[in-house]
């Protein structure tokens, strides 16, 4: 026998990976040097990083807290930021001209709103679902003011509609239709004839009440919440409902939907806040004049619903038609298998869509400043017309963006959780 | 077996315009129209009440009138005799010029941005997502008054640029002047012959569009490339520039220079058209970024694997294969984009820009008092505009989408 070739017995052992690819260096490798024209970009990054933080950092890092006026700040250093303007006037950009005495009328309703937002945002806390329904009117009275009994008596209307209804239905008669019609007359004639003297009837055995406050005197952050909030939660359910007028098989109520959608989808904003502040008082009768923030709501409002009814019609669209002929199959009736089959589905595919139409309202919230509400963007203004801060302008604008961007981007974030919990298939 | 009893036919009865399915859809439909009919006969009504009680009627005639304001940006001649309609007219072109401009750079800017984020460079792709979310989570208005107040506050005076040693130069060989009261650039002045240097110019890019035809038909019978990018650019470059000398140089361009305290001659850019072009570009741009990311993204990895396993190389994947799919989807939401920034240019107003709300849904309505007509004049322009947009995004739509079935 010749000899034989060398045989390995045992298997060697993997050698390390080479340095340059493994580690800091690898990821470096990798993601940021890959090829000559990476190292380019990573460098122009790099450059870019630079110019702006270079004099970003030490502007915003030594700026002065404490000083009394904006030339305070400039005869210390000139060359950094003067945010004493935030110490001196947060509260007004947090609560526009809200009586100073009454500041914590608007922190206790932003607290409550977490509270009140819980069982609507995990289903664990779904219990206090209660709560959620009565915070709305508990808001109102706490920012408005005024007697209690002129908010609760809206509860109570309703509440004794939905009891006669419940009566009704247990008692007397079998057909939806009859009890549901008499319970809203009976609501109506009960806001037209009674409620007033009940109203003046509860003031007097307990009277419980607050300052008012007028709707003029609100502004700052608390406004473009009030109206951001009021509006991100009526648009919804308009907007579904329009969504679903628009896919209507009934010819009048899909004409009526179409066009209100596209006529509000046509014009700016800015347009419907101008009607809203000049042209309203031509459409109501002679004589009546309502709180114009109230009406900055309802235009604001209507305006995102239409928004919110195109992001729904394009998930209603994206469900494949078998789901609408499976569940008319099953016996569903229309609303049924709206609420059971379709809805769940469409809404699934349109959170994105949704919650971009919520941030673009909030983020609209700020041209009210234009028919002179005083929100944040207008308040700079105002701050800025006060002579000991004139010529201020970096701080106030990044405080306020930073206000907008915190809650944007919050929002945005939640709805890229919420489509990761949903998501069912993959 | 017993037969099944025949099923009861019930009588007609009233209640069954609401339970009954076959009735209930007409019921509902005359009972909303009649709602609609009677809500809407009601405002006109009020408004009918309310313009008795204010002593006005409707009428347009207004725009007839001698307007008496002055509007310092505008296209075409306009002096305070001129009628609201034609300031109404100027500040419809104020508004498109915005849309147009702003729709540019936001497109190029978004297109940037929206590619670069895919990038696997992950400086770059971090950078431009804080670009993206910093942008698009902050309101536009705030942009504006921001960029705003950085050209009118951080930009050197006009008299900086003054004397020997002056503390502000321009920018680009002394032809560009960024100032707090607006940016000042060289204009082009046509002289004599320019008719026939432009004409030349267009006849040169019509004969290489049609070289580029001949080539790519060529390519597809022959499959041989042919080499069109230099020639192209000598047709358009060689005669032109002959033509330019033989001329006798009939386009020379005006620079801006300073006189007293102000610039004089040149383009001259206000503030307020810059910040709110600016602005308003900058803001979409995050908007088109982000489509133009979730349209390459839609298209399947399976289609970039297939051309690569054809062979082609990543550009001409990107060309030929991810493109032309991802357009489908960008360009829709691309072109309502575009309308959200003309909508959004309503917004002059913080800066002064004198757009059509700022002339007709401001001053003219001021001046008049007639709020109903300017309004419903300002509506019908921007319901106008959307109209058309939407028109072409159905019209992009139909032409161009995947038939299915």
């Amino acid at each position: 026998m010749s000899k034989l070739a060398f045989v390995q017995k045992n298997k060697i052992p993997p050698s390390p990976a080479p340095i340059s690819e493994v580690g800091v260096i690898g990821w470096l490798k990798q993601n940021l040097f890959s090829s000559w024209f990476n190292t380019l970009l990573t460098l122009l990054s790099i450059y870019f990083l630079f110019i702006i933080l270079k004099d970003f950092i030490p502007w915003a890092w030594g700026g002065h807290w404490d000083t009394k006026s904006l030339r305070e700040c400039l005869d210390l250093n000139p060359d950094v930021a003067c945010f004493s303007v935030l110490t001196a006037r947060w509260k007004q950009l947090l609560f526009g001209l809200y009586p100073a005495e009454e500041y914590w009328r608007p922190t206790v309703t932003f607290i409550l709103l977490i509270f009140s937002i819980i069982p609507i945002l995990f289903p664990k806390f779904f219990r206090f679902f209660w709560f959620s329904i009565i915070y709305p009117g508990l808001a109102i009275w706490l920012l408005w003011g005024g007697s209690i009994w002129s908010v609760g008596i809206v509860y109570i209307g309703f509440f004794l509609g939905v009891l006669l209804f419940i009566l009704l239905l247990r008692n007397i008669t079998k057909n939806m239709v009859i009890a549901g019609i008499s319970s809203i007359l009976f609501v109506i004639l009960f806001f037209i004839f009674f409620s007033n003297y009940l109203v003046k009837i509860l003031d007097i055995i307990i009277p419980i009440s607050l300052p008012p406050v007028e709707s003029l005197k609100m502004g700052g952050f608390t406004l473009s919440l009030i109206v951001g909030i009021t509006g991100i939660v009526a648009s919804f359910p308009i907007g579904i409902l329009l969504a679903l007028g628009r896919q209507s098989n009934l010819p009048i109520i899909k004409m009526i939907c179409v066009g209100f959608i596209e006529f509000i989808r046509g014009v700016p904003l800015i347009t419907l806040l101008f009607v809203a502040s000049v042209l309203l008082n031509y459409f109501l009768p002679p004589g009546t004049n309502f709180d114009i923030v109230l009406r900055v709501i309802i235009m604001v409002t209507l305006f995102s619903a239409a928004y919110m009814a195109e992001v729904i019609r394009g998930g209603l669209a994206g469900l494949p038609l078998g789901q609408h002929e499976a569940s008319a199959s099953l016996g569903l009736t229309y609303w049924q298998s709206q609420r059971l089959v379709i809805m769940p589905q469409a809404l699934k595919i349109s959170i994105p869509g949704i919650v971009n139409t919520f941030i673009g309202l909030f983020k609209d919230t700020t041209l009210v400043s234009i028919i002179s509400l005083r929100d944040p963007v207008g308040l700079a203004s105002t701050i800025r017309a006060d002579q000991t801060w004139n010529g201020i302008y970096w701080e106030l604008y990044v405080a306020i963006g930073l206000m907008f961007f915190v809650v944007c981007f919050g929002m945005s974030q939640y709805s890229q959780y919420l489509e990761r919990k949903l998501k069912t298939d993959k | 077996m017993k037969a099944s009893a025949p099923p009861k036919i019930e009588s007609f009865k009233l209640s069954m315009l609401l339970s009954d399915t076959r009735y209930r859809g007409t019921s509902l439909q005359v009972i909303t129209f009649i709602i609609f009919v009677a809500v809407f006969f009601w405002l006109v009504d009020n408004t009918l009440k309310n313009l008795a009680l204010l002593g006005k009627d409707v009428s347009f005639n207004f725009l007839f009138l001698r307007a008496g304001y002055d509007i310092n940006q505008r296209l075409i001649p306009y002096n305070s005799d001129s009628t609201h309609g034609r300031a109404a007219f100027v500040g419809i072109l104020n508004t498109l010029l915005v849309a147009l401009v702003g729709c540019f750079f936001a497109t190029i800017l978004g297109l940037f941005v929206g590619i670069l984020r895919l990038s696997k460079n992950w400086l770059v792709a971090k950078l431009m997502s804080i670009y993206i979310e910093g942008f698009r989570n902050v309101p536009v208005l705030l942009w504006i008054v921001m960029i705003f107040a950085l050209l009118t506050e951080f930009t050197p005076a006009p008299k900086a640029f003054k004397g020997a040693d002056p503390q502000a130069t321009m920018l680009l060989f002394d032809s560009i002047a960024v100032t707090n009261r607006g940016t000042y650039f060289p204009a082009p002045i046509f002289g004599e012959g320019s008719f026939w240097l432009l004409l030349s110019f267009i006849l040169s890019v019509l004969i290489v569009i049609f070289i580029k035809k001949y080539a790519n038909k060529q390519k597809n019978e022959t499959g041989k490339n042919l080499p069109t990018f230099w020639i192209s650019i000598l047709i358009i470059i060689l005669p032109t520039l002959g033509f330019y000398f033989l001329l006798g140089k009939p386009i020379s361009l005006e620079y801006p220079y300073l006189k007293g305290f102000n610039f004089k001659d040149g383009i001259h850019l206000r503030n307020s058209f810059l910040a709110l072009t600016l602005a308003l570009a900058l803001y979409t741009s995050a908007f088109i970024a982000e489509i133009v990311r979730a349209g390459i993204l839609a298209i399947s990895k399976g289609q970039t694997e297939a051309a690569a396993s054809l062979g082609l190389r990543p550009n001409k994947i990107m060309n030929l294969i991810i493109l032309p799919q991802a357009l489908r989807i960008i360009v829709p939401p691309l072109i309502s984009n575009y309308l959200n920034l003309t909508k959004n240019s309503s917004l002059a107003i913080a800066v002064g820009y004198m757009d059509v709300r700022g002339t007709l849904g401001g001053i003219t309505l001021n001046q008049t008092g007639r709020e109903l007509e300017s309004m419903l004049l300002l509506m019908g322009f921007y319901l106008c505009v959307s109209l058309l947009i939407s028109s072409v995004i159905n019209y992009y739509n139909r032409s161009f989408q995947i038939v299915v079935r």
